[in-house]
């Protein structure tokens, strides 16, 4: 039996289809969200970190599984081979209903108003494509705002001098920095620094019906017991199922964009719980899949009008492929600075976000989320003895004794760092799968030494005995801050869509994900992503008004 | 998954009628292991004691880091079945040519100057074909520090041995352990106790 006709097909329930999902069902409209994982539970998972989202040597807790999803990576000798999500080359990002948003760390950033303005600020770049955004931060920043109050931030900014401006402050107080906070705070106050809480999306108090955090050591990379950390599995997603505008269907590969004779979409089609071929017809079609899915997803859809994908015509979907070069510093320490209150990461600096002469971009530095003990027995120095009993009593002595740095520095993007879908490989349900490749610009690297240097100094002030740094390679693949495929921008023919995420070529077809980022800021995305969820469901009910999208 | 025929090739091809007839004595009992051999368990103890040896907390035998390997040889690393097979085999083989004992019954620095070798690169590598002793070790290495710091419920970190090591509360009890009052120090920018 034929499925009905909706007004909106959203496809991929992470950040920035939950949201819109919930926008375009409070707004009347109706809707499926598609999404090719299921609901996941604490109790599923445990705290087993073997199958974390952080550290997966056994499989992706939360999905993709290793059984239907692989992609192609360059093998380092001008070939390709095939990888599978639970290997850092694949670059994975959670696969279920809420994405990302279950098992991340929760960080609750705004990017910074030069982060939307880059180009102009810092010039053109050689090597790499970068631009301005076509909004403005003033623009997006009530958006942030509904993210923050929607979906649930706790926060203080007293002490950040370099805040994003803001207009209202956070739904919820800061938290408490745990033991290793307390020292790294006064360390960077002496160092001249301006340390304050990270603001997270994570109940501090009891908020929109979900309780506190009881401050879990498996924070990141798990499912929260308790739902205090918000993501849009218990947010927005619920609240549009609640509408009854809006029907979820889960275990669903779509696989297509369907495009009419005119150019314009009129459907997706996928593969359903039992591996059936489905169509769904729809008047809008949003793709909020991962930056690498979702271009995958419009290379797929080939027409007559779209040989080479659907709003590709002028060959940028899935270019300019973004992370972060995260670097940063390990410091030992001779007294204990464990204290088992997680989910660690709790307090940053934003002095090195910008304003570093002969750096673009650069990060925010943070402490880490724990570091679990497996996870523990790859953390040493160079040329540490990685097995045996040196190996073991370095596991006892510095598991509670060490304290780890690090931030997200800014990375450039590269036109040739990029998803494509390979011409030869499928997948289980015989979809082209992606492969994504390309280095890193100069600057990430740069970028990456600077904040790992200071990463080094900051320990060392706090009273580190050794420490060590981490610093980017040339060659990563982006995973779970993949971001940039499909940026927005206001000249056709450098971008994929105009700046409300409609795709420059059909105009009913709309992206809302990572994909969006023109550039990926020195911060976790999760914020901007859901941000971007409200800007774009917004401005879609806004032309819904007027013209039906016919 | 090798077969048994593969698997009598490979050894027998290498003279080693020793590890066969190891095998074929265990063919009809009923095993506790899955994949492995009574035989590679023997190995794979010594091995994965020699990854994390015991000091004043329990090592990688005690810690059932070899049931954990077996169990996963089993479930999430059949990939590795192959390897497993032919590198504790040729690993065996190799320790019996050089010392003309079996590896688990040389004296531990002795083993630990064979698994030196093996990381090095300087291990004899002639009975292996898929793989080399190097890249054996470096598998034996991960999944035994798997074995041994992961959850207990795949087989290994008896007890939460490494854990309780660590100084880490387990198991995790979501309502009891968990629920601490850090009431004690929120947040306050304000505050003195938040260095200015």
């Amino acid at each position: 039996m034929a499925n009905k006709r909706v007004n909106a097909v959203v496809v991929g329930a992470g950040a920035g289809g939950g949201v819109v999902a919930k926008e375009l069902a409070t707004g009347g409209l109706s809707v499926v969200l598609i999404e090719r994982g299921r609901w996941h539970s604490y109790d599923e998972h445990g705290d087993d970190e073997l199958t974390s989202q952080r550290t997966f040597p056994l499989k992706c807790g939360f999905g993709p599984d290793n059984e239907r999803n692989w992609r192609m990576s360059p093998d380092g000798k001008n070939g390709w081979v095939k990888v599978f999500p639970n290997q850092w080359s694949y670059g994975n990002n959670a696969a279920c209903v809420g994405s990302g948003t279950v098992s991340y760390g929760a960080m609750a950033w705004r990017f910074q108003p030069d982060d939307f303005r880059l180009k102009s600020k810092y010039g053109a770049v050689p090597g790499s494509t970068l631009e301005d955004w076509p909004l403005t931060y003033e623009e997006i920043e009530p958006f942030y705002e509904k993210a923050e109050y929607e979906i649930g931030v706790a926060g203080d900014p007293t002490n950040d001098p370099f805040v994003p401006p803001r207009k209202k402050p956070y739904p919820m107080p800061a938290f408490s920095l745990n033991g290793e906070g307390i020292i790294l705070e006064k360390a960077a106050w002496r160092l001249g620094l301006h340390p304050f809480p990270i603001p997270m999306l994570r109940n501090s108090v009891p908020y929109n019906g979900r309780p506190a955090c009881i401050r879990m050591r498996t924070c990141v990379g798990y499912a929260c017991p308790v739902g205090a950390k918000a993501g849009t599995q218990n947010t927005v997603i619920p609240a549009a199922l609640k509408t009854g505008n809006c029907e979820l269907r889960i275990n669903c590969m779509v696989s297509e964009i369907m495009i009419d004779d005119k150019g314009r979409a009129k459907g997706v089609r996928y593969f359903d719980a039992d591996n059936r071929l489905q169509e769904q017809v729809s008047d809008i079609v949003v793709v909020s899949a991962s930056a690498s899915e979702s271009a995958r997803l419009l290379l797929n859809s080939r027409s007559r009008l779209f040989p080479a994908g659907a709003g590709n015509n002028n060959g940028w979907v899935g270019r300019n492929i973004q992370d972060h070069a995260y670097a940063g510093a390990y410091g030992l320490f001779e007294e204990e600075v464990y204290d088992d209150v997680g989910p660690g990461a709790c307090i940053a600096v934003n002095d090195f976000n910008h304003r570093i002469p002969g750096i673009i971009g650069g990060g925010v530095l943070c402490n880490e989320f724990i570091r679990m003990p497996y996870q523990f027995t790859s953390i040493r120095p160079r040329n540490s003895k990685m097995w045996g009993i040196e190996h073991k009593d370095f596991q006892k002595r510095y598991f509670r004794r060490h304290i780890a740095v690090h931030g997200p520095a800014q990375e450039m993007p590269v036109f040739d760092k990029k998803v494509e879908v390979d011409p030869v490989v499928r997948d289980f349900w015989g979809i082209p799968v992606a492969r994504i490749s390309g280095s890193r610009h100069d600057n990430d690297i740069k970028a990456g030494r600077f904040l790992a240097e200071k990463a080094e100094e900051w320990l060392k002030e706090a009273g580190a005995v050794s420490t060590w740094q981490a610093v980017p390679g040339k060659e990563s693949t982006p995973s779970q801050h993949q971001s940039g495929t499909c940026r927005m921008g206001n000249d056709p023919a450098t971008s994929v869509t105009n700046k409300f995420g409609q795709l420059h070529e059909i105009d009913n077809v709309f992206i809302a994900d990572g994909s969006l980022h023109v550039n990926n800021g020195g911060y976790n995305p999760a914020l901007t992503i859901l941000a971007l969820g409200y800007w774009v469901g917004g401005h879609i009910i806004d032309m819904w008004k007027g013209t039906k999208m016919k | 998954m090798i077969s048994r025929r593969e698997f009598v090739r490979i050894t027998t091809a290498a003279g080693a009628a020793m590890l066969v007839s190891f095998n074929t004595s265990c063919r009809n009992k009923i095993s506790r292991w899955r994949f492995l051999t009574g035989e590679e368990i023997s190995l794979l103890d010594a091995i994965v004691e020699q990854i994390i040896p015991t000091d004043d907390f329990p090592g990688g035998r005690w810690a059932n880091v070899s049931n954990f390997i077996d169990r996963q040889l089993d479930s999430y690393y059949r990939k590795h079945q192959v390897a497993y097979r032919e590198g504790l085999s040729a690993m065996g083989m190799t320790v019996f040519q050089l010392k003309g004992r079996k590896f688990e019954e040389l004296p531990f620095a002795e083993q630990t100057d064979m698994m030196e070798m093996m990381e090095s690169g300087t291990f004899p590598g002639d009975y292996w074909e898929e793989h080399s002793p190097a890249g054996f070790f470096n598998m034996l290495r991960d999944h035994s520090l798997q074995g041994f710091y992961g959850s207990p419920v795949h087989g290994g970190n008896r007890e939460y041995i490494s854990y309780r090591m660590l100084g880490l509360d387990y198991p995790n009890i979501i309502g009891q352990n968990r629920y601490k009052d850090l009431s004690w120090r929120i947040y306050d920018a304000k505050s003195p106790a938040n260095g200015k």
